[in-house]
């Protein structure tokens, strides 16, 4: 599990290097997972440590948001302030994008496999 | 060796504890919650886990900063745990790259609609031009949406809360958007609610299942990329 870890932050530290040695817009840990893919699809797959801590890791991915959205308390005043546009753009906005994602992906996929042949 | 265990526990026993502590309590608390519902979005964890955090906080004269000092050990593990989705994605890879045309149009459209639709509707209810700015980058992940407000002039901590309320939002309302328009392919449902809730939309479609939760996580890396893109190239325009 100790190896595994140090592999994630190794590759979330290239990552950071070359995005801020770079200056490209994408953040450090997705440049991170980039890498990390790559090497798992030269190497043909995860080593078997790193797949049990990768997956213990992400069974509890919603903890990691914790402390962020707490931080809502920071900002009640702007939040009781602003609530109708806030709660309104919110809300359209992630339903719309839900429903524009979904129903163009739905448009642009071919039909079902096995009708075909 | 040792003396490095005892200096830590000096560092952690200072005060950053307590905020570590409560927050694994909060969040188990709300889990269990979460899973005695029997995984009823409605019941998000994040959610309870938040409001259980700032009543307590509020209730105790506690600051966010003292808090966060304790709190930051896990908001750390972001950095990782954003690293090791490259295992889910690898392992459905070969769906992805039969889907290689939906996905990259779906990521274009569903990209703009986050950014635009937020600031428009914001605007027309009179929010403050900072406000909308902070609304910009709301779908993508912390780190990335707080760097793109920095950089547009929106508020970067308001940006963090609404990037987790928008997270929140798609976990739980994803499920009843998707049946109101007859959306059943997991990978597309898992694509879309990647797009626009991030991370917590991700976490939400690992725990439906494995192939919805690869492709959250390959939308949600997208688009990070995309936004951090997209919203300073037309930041002049929807601040007009």
């Amino acid at each position: 599990m100790l190896g595994a870890l140090t592999q994630l932050l190794i590759f979330q530290l290239a990552g950071e290097v070359i995005a801020r040695g770079l200056a490209l817009p994408i953040p450090g840990p997705v440049l991170g997972m980039l890498f990390l893919f790559v090497a798992l699809l030269l190497r043909g797959g995860p080593p078997p440590a790193l797949q049990t801590t990768s997956q213990n890791l992400l069974q509890h991915l919603s903890l990691l948001f914790v402390p962020a959205g707490t931080g809502i308390m920071v900002h009640l005043h702007r939040v009781a302030d602003e609530w109708l546009p806030l709660a309104l753009s919110l809300l359209i906005s992630t339903a719309a994008t839900l429903i524009v994602t979904a129903l163009v992906m739905k448009l642009c996929s071919r039909p079902p496999t096995g009708q075909a042949s | 060796m040792t003396q490095d265990i005892g200096q830590i526990w000096v560092y952690l026993s200072a005060s950053p504890l307590l905020g570590l502590t409560i927050t694994l309590l909060a969040y188990q608390g709300a889990f269990w919650i979460y899973q005695r519902s029997g995984h009823n979005p409605l019941a998000n964890p994040v959610l309870i886990a938040v409001a259980a955090l700032v009543l307590f906080l509020s209730l105790t004269g506690t600051t966010y900063e003292t808090y966060f000092a304790g709190a930051q050990f896990v908001h750390f593990l972001l950095g990782p745990a954003t690293v090791a989705l490259a295992i889910p994605l690898y392992t459905q890879f070969r769906r992805v790259r039969s889907m290689l045309l939906p996905v990259l149009a779906g990521l274009l459209a569903g990209s703009l609609t986050a950014i635009v639709s937020a600031v428009l509707v914001a605007r027309l209810f009179g929010a403050s031009s900072a406000t909308q700015l902070s609304l910009a980058p709301k779908s993508v992940t912390t780190p990335i949406a707080m760097g793109i407000a920095e950089r547009i002039g929106g508020i970067p901590s308001l940006t963090a809360v609404l990037v987790i309320v928008t997270g929140i939002l798609g976990a739980v309302g994803a499920r009843f958007v998707f049946d109101a328009i007859k959306v059943r392919d997991p990978a597309v449902r898992g694509f879309a609610i990647g797009i626009a809730s991030h991370g917590i939309g991700t976490a939400r479609a690992f725990q439906v299942s494995e192939q919805s939760g690869a492709f959250a996580a390959l939308a949600m890396g997208m688009n990070g990329a995309l936004t951090a893109l997209l919203v300073p190239a037309i930041a002049g325009w929807l601040s007009n």
